[in-house]
């Protein structure tokens, strides 16, 4: 770092922090400095530990190991509230709102200002409320339920949030990720306006061009280890690139060219009211077809209402030419459909299982003998696919809960892979997994597909997305908006498409 | 239509103010569609037997229906948490055993016996609410223990044994039958603490949090609400008016056994999802729980009047229970795709 420089005291620091959940090292030994009236980027690949690192500052989770500095002075964070009484206010990925309580309300929930009596002052709350919405520039009343908000006017409550109290540091991760252009300069200006008052600013977005527009200064995390920080002044997009990946990219998406097949999954203008509107398109055998869009877009709305789990309004899903009866996911199943979900602890594994029982769930029919269910059956089968995936493990009657996230999408991946499916649709399949599994899952994907499976493949990794795919399709607002052909997809041309900009030109 | 000039910001707001006023409608009609249905059979009953609404009967009605109603304010404050306190009814029962023995053949005061009963109930709700938010062991299974623990210690101590009205010191037997301006006590103390806990709800930051923790934990944990305090708080405040409530029961009947209240939390649990109260936590008031508690006492009642065999009184209850979820889960798949569809009207047309 820069020594030379006689820099005022950091607001808020971070030095030689490490945590560790089970046997997954989320950070170690990473430092990083706030200064007043600069804004920080925070750089890293998905799984660098960016998450962990703002929920450290925040007082979400306690460091294992270093310890946090506010104004020079170390500090122990018990919980959200302190960090939030120092004057850290965080804006997450994925908004927290209480769906039953108004937007006013969300706002000032814990922290409402008070009359006499110790009394909430609704009338303060309300019309507080209404000039943060005013400032943000957005029509939002104040007294509307948070429930049905969309994505983006949630994460402008979560704005408001933080903008309510004086804070010294805010924190934001990935604010943008669903606000439109206009709802996005308006906060880089709010943004910047804080930071002239003395504020210090942590931000992280996956648009680097966001990150030179508003940021000073940019630490590189990758697997959890602090690789640099630096001025952002005299780097380069592919300078940041290189820190966040380090590694050859032909490595990590090991596509082989497959031959592509007939026609496996066809959607026909597919519908679900509010959520995703007139989608159709085809996977044909050997394909790896991405679905890409910002999160909110309706991508896994559109896995969940193919597979059958949410009944759509209207519209078709075609297997190998036969129409699928809607919402039943068993029919989606015999028909020779796979869905490994985005979310798998909550619902790809049943974590309490052992890996073999969570592997068989799929094929319980296959594994009775004399209408029971047989353990050595099922024991067989599990090796298999256990030693095809090389999933490591040391007994496969541990439950999945103790491997790690890697291992465990293998699992969730085998008890797919074991119905035999014509047609995989992975949601998110590298979310949270270290790199090596990762280039493993790859690996998979891309032998599947040269054996003949068709993949749908939705992913927010935009490099993944533009290493593994034949084609990309890009979703915006719960609209199919572009299809981008392997060799002109960029992560340029599927962002501008994905953020509504080409809409036009794409369609 | 006329102010052509200020109509774009006027459409602009148009939605999101409909969709607040739908939602305040919603709950209004919750609450207003009680208290219609409890007019209707009231009045549907009076005209079958005008002796129904005798100042008798209405001083019947109103002190049957209070500690129900008691009882079903505590209820709330734990339910919008998304938790249950599923050990009311047995509490009520060792609190009304407990306060018969303290005064059975003394002159204790009615204060000391009231306070005897909270302290009992407050005992009870904070062991259940440590169990749950420090033990983090599910709401429903601790309290059914509890339930039962209670219950077992209750039958232990009365031993068969019964309390009569004529151990009980005249004093808290007035509290009991005595009233002021022809108004029962019981009911009285019933709307003072109804209102005021309405009030706290309402208007205290502890309160509002309640309904943080009950509309979305991982939120509430963001939020840094004590999300602990607030629930082991809220079990406490079951307990106290339980015990309150079974301090009233002794003061109302003077009569008492072990089994009092037997089965109670059932209908205590029926009566707050039947005023509104969401059983998955977030939504509901105190008001609408005790119109709830009214109704069903109400209902219990008016069979008694028309002479129709009691054993109705359990489906009735049981179908306006099934009734009220059912309502609910609609008006909310209902309200949400209206506030969604909305929304991406607004979008499109920003």
């Amino acid at each position: 770092m820069n020594q030379s420089a006689p820099d005022p005291v950091p607001v808020l620091a971070l030095k030689g922090v490490s945590k560790s959940f089970g046997a997954v090292r989320a950070l170690q030994d990473v430092s990083l400095m706030l200064l007043p009236g600069e804004a920080h980027a925070l750089a890293g690949e998905n799984g660098a530990g960016k998450s962990t690192l703002i929920k450290a500052l925040a007082g979400v989770h306690r460091p294992d190991g270093g310890e946090v500095l506010l104004d020079g002075e170390p500090v122990v964070f018990h919980g959200p509230a302190d960090a939030r009484d120092a004057g850290i206010a965080v804006i997450y990925q994925e908004p927290t709102l209480f769906p039953d309580l108004s937007v006013a309300e969300n706002i000032f929930m814990g922290r409402q200002p008070r009359r006499s009596l110790g009394r909430i002052d609704r009338k303060a709350v309300h019309d507080t409320t209404a000039a943060l919405m005013r400032r943000l520039g957005v029509d939002l009343a104040p007294d509307r339920p948070a429930r049905g908000l969309s994505i983006a006017d949630q994460q402008i409550v979560e704005i408001a949030k933080a903008l309510s109290f004086d804070a010294r540091v805010l924190i934001m991760d990935e604010p943008t990720a669903a606000l439109t252009g206009s709802e996005t300069s308006r906060l880089f200006s709010v943004v910047r306006t804080l930071r002239s008052e003395g504020a210090a600013v942590l931000f992280i977005s996956h648009r680097l061009d966001e990150i030179f527009a508003l940021c000073q200064r940019v630490t590189t995390l990758r697997d959890g280890r602090w690789i640099s920080s630096e001025p952002l002044e005299g780097l380069t997009e592919d300078d940041l690139v290189r820190r966040m990946v380090g590694r050859d990219l032909d490595d990590l998406y090991p596509k082989q060219d497959a031959e592509v097949g007939e026609v496996a999954l066809s959607v026909h203008r597919l519908t679900r009211e509010g959520v995703f509107r007139d989608v159709s398109f085809d996977v044909r055998r050997g394909e790896i077809v991405a679905l890409a869009g910002l999160v909110g877009a309706g991508r896994t709305e559109v896995a969940q209402a193919v597979f059958g789990v949410d009944r759509a309004d209207a519209g078709e899903v075609k297997v190998a030419g036969t129409v699928l009866r809607p919402g039943s996911p068993t029919a989606a199943m015999d028909a020779g459909l796979a869905l490994v979900p985005e979310d798998r602890r909550q619902r790809g594994l049943v974590m309490d299982m052992s890996i073999e029982r969570n592997i068989g769930l799929t094929g319980l029919g296959e594994v009775r003998r004399r209408g029971l269910v047989s353990r050595a059956l099922e024991h067989d089968r599990a090796a298999d696919w256990a030693v095809r995936l090389q999933l490591k493990y040391s007994r496969l009657a541990d439950t999945v809960g103790v491997l790690s996230g890697g291992n465990q999408q293998k699992v969730v991946l085998a008890k797919w892979l074991a119905t035999g499916p014509a047609v995989l649709i992975v949601d998110e399949p590298t979310r949270g997994i270290d790199v090596g599994t990762k280039a493993e899952v790859h690996r998979l994907l891309s032998s599947l597909a040269a054996d003949g499976l068709a993949v749908l493949m939705i992913s927010s990794d935009l490099p993944e997305v533009i290493g593994m795919a034949d084609r990309v399709l890009v979703m915006h607002e719960g609209r199919l908006v572009a299809e981008i052909p392997r060799g002109s997809a960029t992560e340029e041309s599927v962002m501008a498409a994905a953020t509504g900009r080409s809409e036009r030109a794409a369609a | 239509m006329t102010t052509t000039v200020e109509s774009p910001p006027d459409t602009a707001k148009a939605p999101e103010r409909s969709a607040s006023s739908l939602v305040d409608a919603v709950f209004r009609a919750r609450e207003i569609s009680i208290a219609g249905a409890l007019a209707l059979l009231i009045l549907g009953t009076y005209l079958a037997n005008p002796r129904f609404l005798s100042d008798q009967g209405i001083k019947d009605l109103l002190l049957n229906a209070s500690i129900l109603v008691l009882l079903a304010v505590g209820q709330s404050a734990v339910v919008v948490t998304r938790n249950i306190d599923l050990s009311v009814g047995s509490v009520v029962g060792l609190s009304a055993f407990a306060c018969g023995k303290f005064v059975a053949g003394s002159d204790h005061g009615v204060l000391t016996v009231m306070l005897l009963g909270i302290a009992i109930g407050v005992v009870c709700g904070l062991v259940s609410g440590a169990l749950v938010s420090f033990g983090k062991v599910p709401a429903l299974v601790v309290t059914l223990g509890m339930l039962y623990i209670i219950q077992g210690v209750d039958y232990w101590w009365a031993q068969g044994e019964q309390i009569s009205a004529s151990d009980v010191p005249e004093a808290v037997l007035g509290l009991g039958s005595g009233s002021v301006l022809g108004i029962p006590y019981l009911p009285l103390i019933a709307l003072v603490l109804l209102a005021a806990t309405a009030y706290f709800m309402r208007s205290y930051r502890s309160g509002r949090e309640l309904y943080a923790i009950g509309s979305s934990p991982e939120a509430a944990r963001l939020a840094g609400i004590p999300i602990r305090r607030r629930v082991l708080a809220a079990y406490a405040f079951s307990g106290a008016v339980a015990g309150f409530a079974g301090a009233l029961w002794l003061a109302r009947f003077g009569t008492v056994v072990a089994d009092n209240a037997h089965g109670w939390e059932l209908t205590v649990v029926s009566a707050v999802v039947v005023g509104g109260v969401a059983i998955t936590g977030g939504t509901g008031t105190v008001w609408g729980a005790a119109l709830g508690a009214l109704l069903l006492t109400t209902i219990g009642s008016v069979l008694v009047v028309l002479k129709v065999d009691s054993f109705w009184q359990g489906a009735i209850t049981g179908a306006l229970l099934l009734l009220a979820i059912s309502v609910d889960r609609i008006v909310n798949l209902r309200m949400t795709a209206a506030l969604r569809k909305r929304n991406a009207r607004h979008d499109h047309g920003a």
